[in-house]
């Protein structure tokens, strides 16, 4: 009774004429960059951070979730139809899905990714609904031990799956809860690396440092490499697929919406994760793994249904637990700070119009994705022939005016620039940068948990493995290492994470 | 092999004639050095910062903590990098004049926004920027520029409401 009480709360926000709008925009900004190479929805999200300020906080967050499922359905598109993922989602949609287009089957192909992914979309909402209220109330039990516990949990599964060694994943996680020191210490009051510079008294802001890395660094390494577009000149004629397709396209969706609905939850998992493991999954148990990567339909359907439901499902921890999953939920954490909206488990019962809204939203914008994905693949594809050479100093443009915004100061410009450097220096080295922005986001409630803790056991580090929930938790830490250590898993992990 | 990686390879084993010394991941030694470098410079800059005691943690508790871990993650990394079984691999070249330009026109971006107004930076923002690419043209950068402009203008000041010094100061 519960769970229907809610979703009707959460539909009537939904379709309040300003949040359909924004979800709209949102699934239209999505697309629009999903299908773009060179702009993702980190970016995205970082460069309208400022500008939702001016929004209701509902409107603000139903579009930036948007953006970010929307980017599942543009990176489709591409990598079908061009052999371009817009998306490191849809990197494994080119291998089948290109092949498919050469087939003349690009029609089918694209219906297949979106059926598979309003399906999970829908599923995913469901799962996000029904699983929510459980695990916000386990969230309710947990004291600053536990948070602790689940944090370094979080931190080291997301280093687990960042690309690179594993031990250079953890550095970049330290490395970011010792810029997130930066500022004013909240206990005591003292001013910490901060050398006297007022704006940093407040802390590092983590748009300047997501937009000098992921914005600006990116294109400097996409100026590098002049990739030639292989357009197919083709006509996009036969949408419909065949009783044949449908057969072989249906267990392939359930196992991928299955799938990407539980490694979404993870830490540190999300979209990427998900598709590929469902492609290695429906490569492992096709009836003719012969045809994989000569345009089977299945290596279409099962990752496009996972991707999808992993990029929704990844909003559970960060909406329970106040645990963002990945780089993208951090930013989502950014969204909620602007609007006073403390992320974790009081969300539901404070703002239960926000937490069931955002939810319905989803379903509503998976809707409005398939209407305008099908009949506009054409306009789409027309994108790609924007030329880079004008394209990236667009993007240039709005991050820097979205970087000024936060303040309305040019020393986050500064910053931005002088983390375009960084994150340069990072990516020449190969070292992942995903990790750095969650342990920038996560330092501050991990060091604040972890004093806490250590008041209540009057400093005794052995508290965090006698509390039962805590031990089991840190437990699952040390399995993960372990795990990591054993050579088989991790020239698995190599091959699966290699992008 | 591909043509890169062999560059990669070539350029380690080179850096083993010439230096005596068995650095065959450069990678990540640079690496590794790089969180060592990052740990001292906050040990540094937070050695003032009382420790306190476990149960009762002053300011300086925590950031030393993880400058231990950090420093101690990037010796292992640079450990890792010179045994005798790592990975063969050089350091990636940099694109210096790409990163100058586009840190650049952002830095230029910040510093004339104040003195000249949206409008100016904008544009030079566009045109510096664009100089980055190896397929630059004036007239196309120009036509970029001027069609961003007008566009930024509509929507993030008049749309949005976002306050910005649209004109140089001198004719306010």
């Amino acid at each position: 009774m519960d769970f229907l009480h809610n979703l009707s709360i959460g539909f009537s926000t939904a379709f309040q004429l300003t949040n359909l709008l924004y979800a709209f925009l949102g699934c239209l900004l999505g697309t629009l960059i999903g299908v773009l190479p060179g702009l993702g929805p980190l970016a995205t999200i970082a460069m309208l951070l400022p500008i939702t300020y001016a929004l209701p906080p509902e409107a603000a967050l139903i579009m930036l979730a948007g953006i970010y499922y929307g980017a599942q359905y543009g990176g489709s598109t591409t990598a079908i139809v061009v052999n371009l993922p817009g998306e490191s989602s849809s990197v494994v949609t080119t291998i089948d899905g290109y092949q498919m287009a050469k087939q003349g089957r690009a029609g089918v192909a694209l219906s297949t990714a979106a059926i598979g992914s309003f399906f999970a979309g829908c599923v995913a909402t469901l799962a996000l609904a029904a699983l929510a209220g459980p695990l916000a109330a386990t969230a309710l039990l947990f004291g600053p031990k536990e948070f602790f516990a689940l944090m370094i949990l979080g931190l080291v599964v997301a280093s687990v799956l960042s690309s690179g060694p594993f031990i250079e994943g953890i550095g970049m996680v330290v490395l970011g809860m010792l810029l997130s020191l930066v500022g004013t210490d909240i206990s005591t009051g003292t001013q910490r690396f901060a050398f006297g510079i007022p704006q940093l008294f407040d802390g590092l802001d983590f748009v300047p440092l997501a937009m000098g890395i992921f914005g600006f660094a990116e294109i400097v390494k996409n100026l590098e490499q002049d990739d030639k577009l292989s357009l197919v000149t083709q006509k996009i004629a036969n949408l419909f697929p065949t009783r044949e397709d449908f057969r072989r396209m249906i267990p392939a969706i359930l196992r991928g919406t299955a799938l990407g609905t539980i490694l979404g939850v993870l830490p540190g998992g999300g979209a990427v994760l998900s598709s590929f493991a469902s492609y290695t999954l429906e490569k492992k148990l096709s009836k003719y793994p012969e045809q994989f990567g000569k345009g089977a339909i299945e290596g279409v359907a099962g990752p496009e249904s996972a991707n999808n439901a992993g990029a929704q499902t990844s909003f559970i921890p960060l909406l329970t637990l106040g645990v963002p999953s990945n780089v993208v939920m951090a930013l989502m954490v950014g969204a909620m700070n602007i609007h006073n909206i403390q992320p974790g488990p009081q969300v539901m019962t404070k703002n239960p119009s926000l937490f069931w809204g955002l939810i319905a939203s989803m379903w509503v914008g998976n809707l409005m994705l398939v209407i305008l994905n099908l009949p506009l693949v054409g306009l789409w594809v027309k994108l790609l022939t924007i030329p880079y050479r004008y394209l990236f100093p667009a993007i240039m443009v709005f991050c820097s005016i979205g970087v000024f915004s936060i303040n309305g100061g040019t020393f986050e410009v500064y910053e931005a620039a002088l983390f375009c450097v960084l994150g340069y220096l990072l990516m020449k080295l190969e070292l992942p940068a995903a990790p750095l922005l969650l342990g920038l986001v996560l330092g501050p409630a991990i060091e604040e948990n972890f004093r806490r803790a250590m008041v209540l056991s009057r400093g005794d580090v052995t508290a965090f493995v006698t509390s039962p929930l805590s031990a089991s938790l840190l437990a699952a830490v040390a399995v993960a290492v372990i795990l990591i250590a054993l050579p088989n898993i991790r020239s698995g992990r190599a091959e699966a994470l290699k992008e | 092999m591909n043509a890169e990686q062999v560059t990669k390879c070539e350029g380690a084993k080179g850096m083993i004639a010439m230096t005596g010394f068995r650095i065959r991941n450069q990678r990540a030694l640079v690496s590794g050095a790089l969180f060592v470098a990052f740990a001292v410079f906050f040990y540094v800059a937070g050695r003032d910062y009382p420790m306190g005691t476990a149960a009762k943690m002053g300011p300086g508790y925590f950031p030393r903590l993880l400058t231990f871990i950090l420093g101690g993650i990037g010796l292992a990394v640079m450990a890792g990098a010179v045994t005798p079984k790592a990975e063969l691999r050089a350091l990636a070249k940099w694109d210096f004049k790409g990163l100058l330009w586009i840190t650049g026109s952002v830095m230029l971006f910040a510093f004339l926004l104040y003195p000249l107004g949206f409008v100016v930076s904008l544009l030079v923002l566009v045109l510096v920027s664009s100089k980055a690419s190896h397929e630059f043209t004036w007239k196309g950068a120009l036509a970029n520029a001027a069609v961003l402009t007008l566009l930024c203008v509509a929507v993030f000041v008049y749309g949005l409401g976002l306050q910005f010094p649209l004109w140089p100061t001198l004719f306010n």
